[in-house]
């Protein structure tokens, strides 16, 4: 890590609880600060979208509060960025959850209801630790972090039709998207904040000097 | 393939860990945070605070040391006694919990589930059912273990995932601190007519109760327990890799 510490800036667009995201990245160094504001976007030198909860709540108010906008025009202007969980769902261009909601278009793929895809005796949702399998090995976020390592998913939906982006998957029954890329845009459908030692490697990998505004 | 989850519960009074042997002689333990924090590095896959005596005596939550745990110890954490209202998940969530578990709150008002459920997703609400035989069939009990409500308990608990709890944690009063084993039988009738995750608790005494939990239930997600891990008789380490070399799906953390 540089010498100057890292400044991550997370999202509050009012949806879900930051404690826990917060107090990962604080605990590996960084300075965090929580935006609600568009206009601090611009300044971010990291950002991380969270969000639990439903996608179409969660774009409305992302839209609502000029987030979107906003993260948009950075991610644009090479800041990086990760999102966790729903985070991740908003990069993508749409989401099947309860209708069809436009997401903001970061990632080609679509949102879609693992119902449709995993094994009927499975549980929904898809909650537990679960094996990542990379389809990539070369992507600096997942650096630290080795073939069948266990990381924690909470999640009912997942993304499909992504192949260019995904970086890793898991084992449902059936491959889900658990991790993609696509230049300075990052995301994650499991919560590294909760996954233990391998989760703080992550978070502490997206601190270091590999991710900085290119 | 999702793992199986391995438990530890902190039953915390006063800011200490504590474990009542039948819910009755309680045994002063080891700080929460540190407690936490060693299981966190052993490899526990989940850990569940509970404060025993909020709702026997209407206390809150020590928020403060919530807090702390949940700042130091990056895995899953639930958080459950005294959660009568919707505000109380509100306190425990700002403190950084991920699931909030719900007893004699829902007993008393059971449209709890609904409204957190509602709020917060059914992922975050956990009903915590505390179950024993009486007459033949299994009762709810409340207040910590001591009051029977009379409510025969698998119609409560299908009414309570009919609301929205996105998981149960069912604890045998009778197998609980007898360290002779899991209730299997109770469990097995838990599973039968739920399809969402169920932890169990009550009974372990050692490595090989755990064993019999698993291979006797393959629905069960998760075992629970606390003065076995507390006093050290069951080693997490050491017991998932017993688990995971008789064939259970574990997180081995090297």
């Amino acid at each position: 890590m540089d010498n100057v510490q890292p400044r991550i800036s997370i999202i509050d667009y009012g949806v879900g609880n930051l404690f826990s995201l917060a107090s990962s990245f604080t605990s590996v160094g960084a300075d965090v600060e929580i935006i609600s504001d568009p206009a601090q976007v611009a300044n971010a030198q990291r950002i991380i979208l969270p969000g639990v909860g439903a996608f179409g709540d969660a774009i409305d108010k992302l839209r609502s509060t000029g987030m979107a906008d906003a993260v948009i025009s950075a991610t644009s202007d090479g800041v990086p960025l990760l999102g966790i969980c729903l985070g991740m769902q908003l990069l993508f261009d749409v989401s099947y959850e309860y209708g069809e909601h436009k997401g903001l278009g970061l990632i080609p793929g679509a949102v879609r209801p693992i119902a449709e895809v995993i094994d009927p005796a499975l549980k929904i949702p898809h909650i537990g630790w679960n094996a990542l399998h990379f389809v990539r090995d070369d992507n600096p976020l997942f650096a630290e972090v080795n073939e069948g390592d266990h990381v924690y998913f909470v999640h009912s939906y997942y993304a499909a039709d992504c192949e260019e982006s995904l970086v890793a998957t898991t084992d449902y029954s059936v491959e889900l998207t658990a991790a993609v890329a696509r230049g300075n845009v990052y995301g994650c459908q499991f919560h590294p904040e909760k996954s233990g030692e391998i989760g703080l490697r992550i978070v502490r990998a997206f601190c270091g000097e590999g991710f900085v505004r290119c | 393939m999702i793992t199986k989850r391995i438990i530890p519960c902190l039953d915390v009074r006063d800011g200490r860990v504590v474990k009542g042997v039948n819910f009755l002689d309680v045994k002063d333990v080891d700080s929460p945070v540190a407690l936490g924090s060693y299981y966190s590095s052993a490899g526990a896959d989940e850990l569940v605070f509970y404060d025993i005596t909020a709702s026997v005596e209407g206390r809150k939550l020590f928020t403060d040391i919530l807090r702390e745990v949940a700042s130091t110890i990056f895995i899953p954490l639930t958080v459950g006694g005294g959660i009568n209202t919707v505000d109380d998940f509100d306190r425990v969530l700002k403190c950084g919990a991920d699931k909030v578990s719900v007893n004699s709150g829902a007993i008393a008002n059971p449209s709890l589930i609904d409204e957190a459920a509602k709020r917060y997703g059914d992922q975050c609400v956990v009903l915590s059912v505390d179950m024993k035989r009486v007459d033949g069939e299994f009762h709810v009990f409340a207040k910590g273990g001591t009051q029977d409500t009379g409510m025969e308990a698998l119609s409560w608990i299908k009414q309570g995932v009919d609301r929205g709890a996105g998981e149960l944690v069912i604890n045998s009063i009778d197998t609980d601190g007898v360290r002779g084993g899991f209730d299997i039988e109770m469990l097995q009738a838990v599973c039968d007519i739920v399809s969402v995750p169920v932890i169990a608790s009550g009974g372990a005494g050692c490595e090989e109760d755990f064993v019999e939990l698993f291979k006797s239930i393959p629905t069960i997600d998760a075992g629970l327990a606390a003065s076995i891990f507390h006093f050290g008789d069951v080693k997490i380490e050491h017991l998932k890799e017993t688990l995971a070399a008789a064939g259970i799906p574990m997180r081995i953390v090297r």
